[in-house]
């Protein structure tokens, strides 16, 4: 990137020039590693105190003074705008683990800045990075075994929920929606149960909108069997409810047609004026009527409507919502089983949604409406509606719900869970410092320093709640040794239990197993990084 | 280099940890809760709200107060934010929800100071919450089944809503005038229906609820100025020339003579439009849209009585009034509906002319006509009966009633000092600091009354505990009584959700212990 020039001094010494050398700042070697694992430090930190039911939120500023309240490891991350490169390195890990999981974004974040942590330790004792790494590596995939072996296979059906309602309840443990923990949990598992596809073990997410409006509280929030467009009728006095709705969902809008291509109209007498003005009130006639023939009794267009073409829907009976978007269409499409139709020619009976009521709902003094679609033909699709006292709540509120249907979804493919609140990582941590001893290489000590780097999660979890954060793990750690019962945990919850399974704090395997190997990548990835040369100030980047 | 600080954050972003983040949003909150504090109750001051260009506003409305005043701090944000809720949501109690949500944050700053969790706080307050909920809904009062009884309570809310504002003086003749135009919506939520015309002049007594509906506009010249038994359409149509709406049409003519020809066409247009329109046999039209000379001097002729230019939310309000639709097509009369009237009239009000439609069929909009002396006392008086309307609306449709004047205040805080009694655990601690909060309001109105507040709310508690549960601060004689007997009301959803709103919000300062500002996005000089 940066272009360097080989010279010689008068003395024939070589020397190399870096173009603008006195703009640019440049480190290397060890020097680097360590600046870098200072940053990614700093930022596990910032999140660290969010992790576990009794962590703490974070208040984000944004550029224009927005405010957003979250607990959302990945929230926090992708707004704080960070500018180091390694820092932004922790904020895509977080957001792939998002992507991918969709929870357990603080948890990647905090190990990986502990495995870090672990790697300095290890280069102040000499250690090249990339045996650091190479340990590392091998810690990582023993972990990975370890956690395939102490997991469980939770069984759930349809009817018997049990078990989809305990995950969403820990991931949703440390959220703000805990106040009414059992409504948004089984919302959660109610909405992805009623799109999953079983067999297929696939849920389609398309299928399940998150929708919020302030006001009200928390509690007053629902899972409709349907769709919520924020729009309401085109025309005020259109019916505010329609029973068995037929709904054509059109991506025209309602005016004459036009060409695509370029093109003018002249109009050059008073006969072709007047032609054109009969033409256009035919046209608008026509297509109301094509509708209406159709047996259509709801009209849903992604376009505006002129004032006439408004006025003669009214005065066909076909109520009509205007300007829904294209995200919001397809969900009606596929919620009343109707499909998308972009010609008024192609109108036809068998091409339209159907819906059990459609009606119009109003929020509030001001002029709020929404219109909900409910018992469509297609009971797949729904959507959560959330109330809450401010902007702020109902924001967290969507990402806390958004998390959750996530750890149901992966439960759902794949239902293999290891115990929460640490106990997973204990267990790794154990098996990894075990059979470190039996390596004869230096990786032995990187695989020890990956164990301590386990238990980091676990030792977050207990200052969190307020537990004494190395005695805790001692204990835990020895009974688990003791008892051989993997299950054992920090009781963040404070109630008085370490054994998960009791307490019912379980992850989805696929999820912790994301975590470790994620997390690993990344530090080697840091780890292999000795030289950076960052433009200076005004270099125009 | 590598033992220097890394800066992860651009230049100018800040961050504030731990304890720094949390005094820094306690303190935000406690000063938006002191600075609308004064305003509570009946006693309650305005404030004066300078605009940068010099406009002046004199409110006592919490939400119009904090919505104008720049905050940077995030947690007065978040206070800023539920007092718009809550005026969106209910209309009123915008003051107390601040007020509450920044004393159950004082508390808990002590709590804090105290070596007390956050999360224990919350835990806490939320048992205090739902402690608080139960009582409150306990106490209260349903008289939806006896229509004189809840006319009764409506009148009561309203006074109490209105006490606290600029129309105090004159609240019996307003609070009458506010729930006689909402029992006209006959359960509808839209505020739109009631037009409230404001015009300077007069004395605030003079204001009145005009049966019929006020249009501020002006008959059309050399039309006929009153019309009986009225025939209205009401439309939403191009009236100055009927634009071809075919993409990409344009006139192209070589010769004068040809356009003239096509001016004459256009116009022969606009006339047949007109015919059309006559031929509903009617004899009054409304449009949204501007009517130009030409097509005005045509009804004028044809004896029509035309209106242009009614906005939206008049033509709206026409049509629920007079029963007619709004039209946009003329080609199919015996389709449209028209409005109907007994009377159509230009009437003064100061020294504007006004339209009036009176005896109208359908009876679900009004006016209401406010007079005042200054226009900031009529801004005032708009924003306090729209504050009024919007609680009776509410309650309307929730109709549960409870007692106002830090009674239910009260008894909240002892149904929550009963529950922190026998509350195990650190959560008691904090459970008792929500009574103590809750307790702050009427301590607050006392205050603002210039009574001694802390032998009146003693009193209060003392009234509470031997089972006077219906005791509430008399403000006017500065004395404890009960406020079912003093008729002050007010809708149980509004407290419901002050205390629900603040509650959450409290929680969510409570949740920070980090903030990260980012650098503010540069502007370009302007």
């Amino acid at each position: 990137m940066a272009s360097g020039t080989f010279v010689t001094d008068e003395y024939g010494r070589p020397f190399i020039i870096l173009r603008e050398q006195g703009k640019k700042s440049r480190i290397s070697g060890i020097d680097a590693v360590k600046s870098h694992i200072l940053a990614a430090k700093t930022v596990a930190n910032i999140v660290k105190t969010s992790l576990g039911p009794k962590g703490l939120d974070k208040i984000l500023i944004s550029p224009d003074g927005e405010i957003t309240v979250t607990n959302d490891g990945a929230t926090i991350l992708s707004q704080m705008e960070v500018e180091h490169q390694i820092a932004k390195l922790l904020v895509q890990l977080s957001k792939s683990q998002d992507d991918e999981i969709g929870d357990g974004t603080t948890g990647v974040v905090v190990l990986a800045g502990a495995l870090l942590e672990q790697a300095e330790a290890l280069l102040d004792r000499g250690i090249h990075p990339i045996r650091i790494a190479d340990g590392y590596e091998a810690a990582c995939a023993l972990a990975v075994a370890h956690l395939d072996k102490i997991s469980d296979v939770v069984p759930f059906t349809r009817t018997d929920t049990v078990n989809l309602l305990q995950v969403a309840k820990t991931s949703l443990g440390s959220k703000i929606v805990s106040k009414c923990h059992d409504k948004f949990t089984s919302m959660a598992v109610e909405a992805v149960l009623s799109v999953a596809d079983l067999e297929r073990k696939d849920v389609d997410f398309e299928l399940i909108k998150v929708d919020g409006k302030v006001g009200g509280s928390l509690e007053e929030s629902e899972l409709v069997y349907g769709v919520v467009i924020d729009k309401d009728f085109s025309h005020p006095q259109m019916p505010k409810a329609i029973k068995d709705a037929k709904i054509a969902i059109l991506t025209c809008p309602f005016e004459p047609p036009k060409p695509k291509t370029k093109h003018k109209l002249d109009i050059t007498s008073v006969e072709e004026f007047n032609k054109l003005k009969q033409y256009e009130t035919d046209k608008f006639e026509e297509m109301v009527n094509r509708v209406k023939d159709s047996g259509a009794n709801l009209v849903c267009c992604q376009w505006g409507f002129d004032d006439e073409a408004n006025h003669l829907l009214l005065q066909k009976k076909l109520p009509a919502i205007r300007w829904v978007g294209g995200p919001e269409l397809e969900l009606i499409a596929i919620a009343t089983n109707g499909r998308i139709v972009p010609r008024f020619e192609e109108l036809a009976p068998e091409k339209l949604g159907s819906a059990g009521v459609v009606r119009e709902m109003s929020f509030g003094t001001t002029k709020d409406r929404m219109i909900v679609i409910e018992e469509c033909a297609n009971t797949r699709a729904v959507t959560i509606f959330i109330r809450g006292g401010n902007k702020m709540i109902i924001d967290e509120a969507k990402r806390s719900i958004h998390d959750a249907l996530c750890v149901v979804r992966n439960l759902v493919r794949d239902n293999r869970v290891v115990y929460g609140g640490g106990a997973a990582e204990i267990a790794c941590s154990l098996e990894v410092s075990r059979a470190a001893d039996s390596i004869s290489t230096i990786e032995q000590y990187a695989m020890r320093s990956f164990a301590a780097a386990l238990d980091a999660v676990p030792l977050t979890l207990a200052a969190n709640s307020g537990l004494s954060p190395i005695e805790t793990l001692a204990e835990v750690k020895s009974s688990q040794v003791k008892e051989k019962n993997f299950r054992l945990g920090i009781d963040a919850g404070l109630n008085g239990d370490n054994d998960m399974r009791a307490q019912h704090v379980i992850d989805p395997l696929i999820s912790k197993r994301q975590q470790f190997l994620l997390a690993t990548q990344l530090v080697k990835m840091v780890l292999k990084i000795d030289d950076v040369i960052m433009p200076g100030e005004g270099d125009g980047f | 280099m590598s033992l220097a600080p890394v800066q992860i954050f651009q230049d100018q972003a800040t961050e504030e940890r731990a304890e720094n983040a949390r005094l820094s949003s306690f303190v935000g909150a406690i000063a938006v809760g002191d600075l609308v504090k004064t305003t509570l109750g009946p006693k309650g001051m305005d404030k004066i709200l300078q605009s940068s260009n010099g406009d002046i506003v004199v409110t006592n409305d919490g939400a119009t107060i904090l919505k104008s005043i720049a905050l940077d701090n995030p947690a007065a944000k978040v206070l800023v934010n539920i007092s718009k809720v809550q005026d969106d949501e209910v209309g009123d109690g915008t003051t107390s929800v601040c007020v509450l949500a920044s004393e159950l944050l004082k508390e808990a700053e002590k709590l804090v100071n105290a070596k007390i969790h956050p999360q224990t706080i919350i835990e806490g307050y939320r048992l205090a919450t739902e402690a608080a909920r139960k009582a409150l809904e306990g106490s209260a009062v349903d008289n939806k089944s006896n229509p004189d009884q809840f006319r009764r309570d409506l009148v009561n809310i309203a006074n109490t809503t209105l006490s606290s504002k600029v129309l105090s003086a004159d609240k019996e003749h307003f609070s009458e005038l506010a729930v006689s135009a909402v029992l006209r919506l006959r359960g509808s939520t839209n505020l739109e229906h009631i037009q409230i015309i404001k015009k300077a002049g007069g004395r605030l007594s003079d204001s009145y609820l005009d049966e019929g509906f006020i249009l501020d506009k002006r008959i059309g010249v050399n039309q006929p100025k009153r019309m009986e038994k009225a025939k209205i359409l009401i439309a939403n149509t191009p009236m100055d020339t009927d634009k071809i709406k075919i993409f990409g049409a344009r006139v192209k003519v070589d010769a004068t003579g040809k356009l003239a020809e096509l001016e004459r066409a256009e116009r022969d247009k606009m006339k047949a439009k007109v015919d059309k329109i006559r031929g509903h046999g009617i004899n009054c039209f409304v449009n949204r849209q501007l009517i130009y000379n030409w097509p005005e001097q045509l009804f004028a002729d044809a004896g029509v009585m035309a209106i242009e230019h009614a906005d939206f939310e008049g033509v709206e309000r026409l049509a629920l009034v007079t029963g007619g639709e709004i039209a946009s097509t003329f080609d199919h009369p015996d389709l449209v509906k028209l409005g109907h009237c007994d009377l159509i009239e230009e009437i003064m009000i100061g020294e504007d002319k006004l339209i009036k439609f009176s005896g109208c069929a359908a009876g679900e909009a009004c006016t209401i006509v406010l007079r005042g002396a200054t226009s900031q006392m009529l801004d005032e008086a708009e924003r306090s009966l729209h504050d009024a309307l919007s609680v009776l609306t509410q309650t309307v449709k929730e109709t549960r009633t409870v007692l106002g004047g830090g009674c239910s205040e009260t008894l909240m805080a002892k149904a929550v000092d009963e529950l922190a009694a026998i509350t195990p655990g650190k959560q008691a601690m904090a459970v008792e600091a929500f009574a103590r909060a809750l307790r702050m309001i009427p301590t607050i109105l006392a205050d603002n009354g210039g009574y001694d507040s802390s032998d009146l709310v003693s009193r209060l508690r003392a009234a509470h505990y031997e089972g006077k549960s219906a005791f509430g601060l008399d403000m006017y004689n500065g004395t404890i009584s009960d406020m079912r007997a003093l008729g002050v009301t007010e809708s149980f959803k509004l407290k419901k959700q002050v205390l629900l709103s603040a509650a959450e919000a409290a929680e969510l300062v409570l949740r920070v212990d980090d903030i990260i500002r980012a650098a503010p996005r540069r502007r370009e000089a302007m």
